[in-house]
C-alpha cells in the first residue's frame, strides 16, 4: 500500500527532496539519498507526522530501526507515539547479548543483530527503514521481532523501489510506504 | 550533596590502556545548571558564543529531576569491545519512552532559540538523537558519515585513533557560510570524532556553536581537545 497513491498534498513536497544519485555504490544503480530531504525541516518534518499519524493509537510498543537510516527515521516516530526505539544493527556493534539473523544480498551475505531483552513476547512492533528494495533486510527485521514473540504490524519506509523483485514471502507482510 | 545516580566508569589498571591507571570509583560532584541568561541572544555573529560556566557544562540532578532517571537507564558493559574498557550502552535508554523523550527536551529546552540551522550527527548513534531535537528546533539534520556511505559529492576530515586513523565525510553543499550548527553524539569520550566533525563544519565557515552529548567521559580529556568550543552533557561517567 503506498499513501503516494491517496495524493496526500505533504507527498510531493517529500518525494522532490530526495536526490538520486546516479552509479552508486555501482554502475548501474540509482541511488535514493535521503540526505537532501533532511536538509529541508518541512519536508522531514511532514514525512516523520506522515508515519505519526498513521501509527499512532494503534497500540504500537517498539519501532525497530535498521542502522543506519533507519535510525534517522525511527527515533522521532517512536518519541512521538510513545514507542520504545530498538535499533538493528550490523554484526559487532551492539555491546550486550545479541540474537542475529542472516539473510541473502545478491552476492554472499549479511546479518541484522538485536539485543537480547530489548523487545518482549506481546510487543507490538514497526520496522522502519528509509528503503524497500528487495526486501532482504527488511525480512531479517522482522524474523528478528517474530523471534522474541513480537508482533510485527507493519513495515514502514519513505522509499519503495517497486521495480525491484521481492522475494515472494514478503507478500505476507504489509508493507506501508 | 552527592548525586548516587551518577554514573560511575571503573577504570583499567593496565598502565597503557586508554584510560590510564587504576581509581577508586567515586561519585562526581553535582554542578549548576547553566542559568537561562547564559543563553546567548539571536544573532548570527560568529564572535558570540555559548560560553561554559565552568570547566564542566552539565545539567545537575539537583536542579533537574529529569537527569537521574536518564543516567539510570544507561547501561554499563565490561570489557566492550576489548578487556577493560566499561562500554556505556545508551540502547537501554532508548527502551525507556520517558527517559528517552526527557533526553531530549533536554537539548532542545537549551537549544531552541538560539537560532540554530544544523544539527550534525555523527554515525550512527549521533543519528538517533540528532534528527529528534532538529526536527523540534526546526533546523536540519546532516548527517557525517565514515567514508564511502554518503552518495554525493563529500569533504573528508581525517582523525588520529589509539592506533591508525579514521575519516568521517559530510555531504558538500549540506551547509551554508555562516550558518549556526550543534554536534551531537551519544558520548565524548578523547573528543577525536567531535574534533573532526568541528573541523569539517569549520572549513566551509559554519559557527559550531556547541558540541552535544548525552554522556561525557572526563578522564579521557575529550573536553580540553575541543579548545574554546562549547560541550554541554547531561551525564558524566568517570572514575576519582
Amino acid at each position: 500500500m503506498s499513501a503516494y497513491t491517496h495524493q496526500d498534498p505533504r507527498l510531493h513536497g517529500i518525494k522532490t527532496k530526495i536526490r538520486v544519485v546516479p552509479n552508486f555504490p555501482k554502475s548501474g544503480i540509482m541511488f535514493q539519498d535521503i540526505t537532501t530531504l533532511l536538509l529541508d525541516p518541512k519536508a522531514f518534518k511532514d514525512t516523520i507526522d506522515l508515519f505519526v499519524e498513521r501509527y499512532k493509537g494503534k497500540n504500537i510498543s517498539v519501532v525497530a530501526g535498521i542502522e543506519a537510516r533507519g535510525f534517522i527515521f525511527g527515533p522521532p516516530i517512536a518519541l512521538a507515539i510513545g514507542a520504545k526505539f530498538v535499533p538493528l544493527r550490523k554484526p559487532k556493534k551492539l555491546p550486550g547479548k545479541v540474537i542475529s539473523q542472516e539473510y541473502i544480498l545478491e552476492y554472499g551475505r549479511d546479518c541484522l543483530e538485536m539485543h537480547v531483552g530489548a523487545v518482549e513476547t506481546g510487543d507490538r512492533a514497526i520496522v522502519v527503514d528509509d528503503l524497500i528494495a528487495t526486501g532482504g533486510t527488511l525480512c531479517a527485521a522482522m524474523d528478528l521481532l517474530e523471534r522474541v514473540g513480537a508482533e510485527v504490524v507493519e513495515c514502514a519506509c519513505v522509499i519503495e523501489l517497486p521495480e525491484l523483485k521481492v522475494h515472494t514471502y514478503i507478500y505476507d507482510r504489509v508493507v506501508n510506504v | 550533596m552527592q548525586s548516587s545516580s551518577s554514573r560511575l566508569l571503573l577504570c583499567s589498571s593496565k598502565p597503557n590502556s586508554l584510560f590510564g591507571s587504576a581509581v577508586t570509583p567515586t561519585l562526581p560532584s553535582s554542578l549548576r545548571f547553566p542559568p537561562l541568561s547564559l543563553t546567548i541572544p539571536n544573532s548570527t555573529s560568529s564572535s558570540i558564543r555559548l560560553r561554559s560556566l565552568r570547566s564542566s557544562e552539565m545539567a545537575s540532578q539537583d536542579q533537574d529531576p529529569r537527569i537521574a532517571r536518564i543516567s539510570s537507564a544507561i547501561r554499563v558493559i565490561p570489557d566492550f569491545p576489548k578487556p577493560g574498557i566499561m562500554f556505556q550502552d545508551i540502547t537501554t535508554l532508548l527502551l525507556d519512552t520517558k527517559a528517552f523523550k526527557d533526553t531530549i527536551d533536554l537539548f532542545v529546552e537549551r537549544y531552541r532559540d538560539q537560532n540554530i540551522s544544523v544539527v550534525a550527527g555523527v554515525e550512527a548513534r549521533g543519528f538517533i538523537f540528532g534528527p529528534p531535537i532538529a526536527l523540534a528546533i526546526g533546523a536540519k539534520f546532516v548527517p557525517m558519515r565514515k567514508p564511502k556511505k554518503l552518495p554525493g559529492e563529500v569533504i573528508s576530515e581525517e582523525y588520529s585513533l589509539e592506533y591508525g586513523t579514521d575519516k568521517i565525510e559530510m555531504h558538500v553543499g549540506a551547509v551554508q557560510p555562516g550558518e549556526r550548527a550543534l554536534v551531537i553524539d551519544d558520548l565524548i569520550a578523547t573528543g577525536g570524532t567531535l574534533c573532526a566533525a568541528i573541523k569539517l563544519l569549520e572549513r566551509v565557515e559554519v559557527t559550531v556553536v556547541e558540541c552535544a552529548c548525552v554522556i561525557e567521559l572526563p578522564e579521557l580529556k575529550g573536553r580540553e581537545r575541543l579548545g574554546d568550543r562549547s560541550l554541554f552533557v547531561l551525564v558524566e561517567a568517570e572514575g576519582a
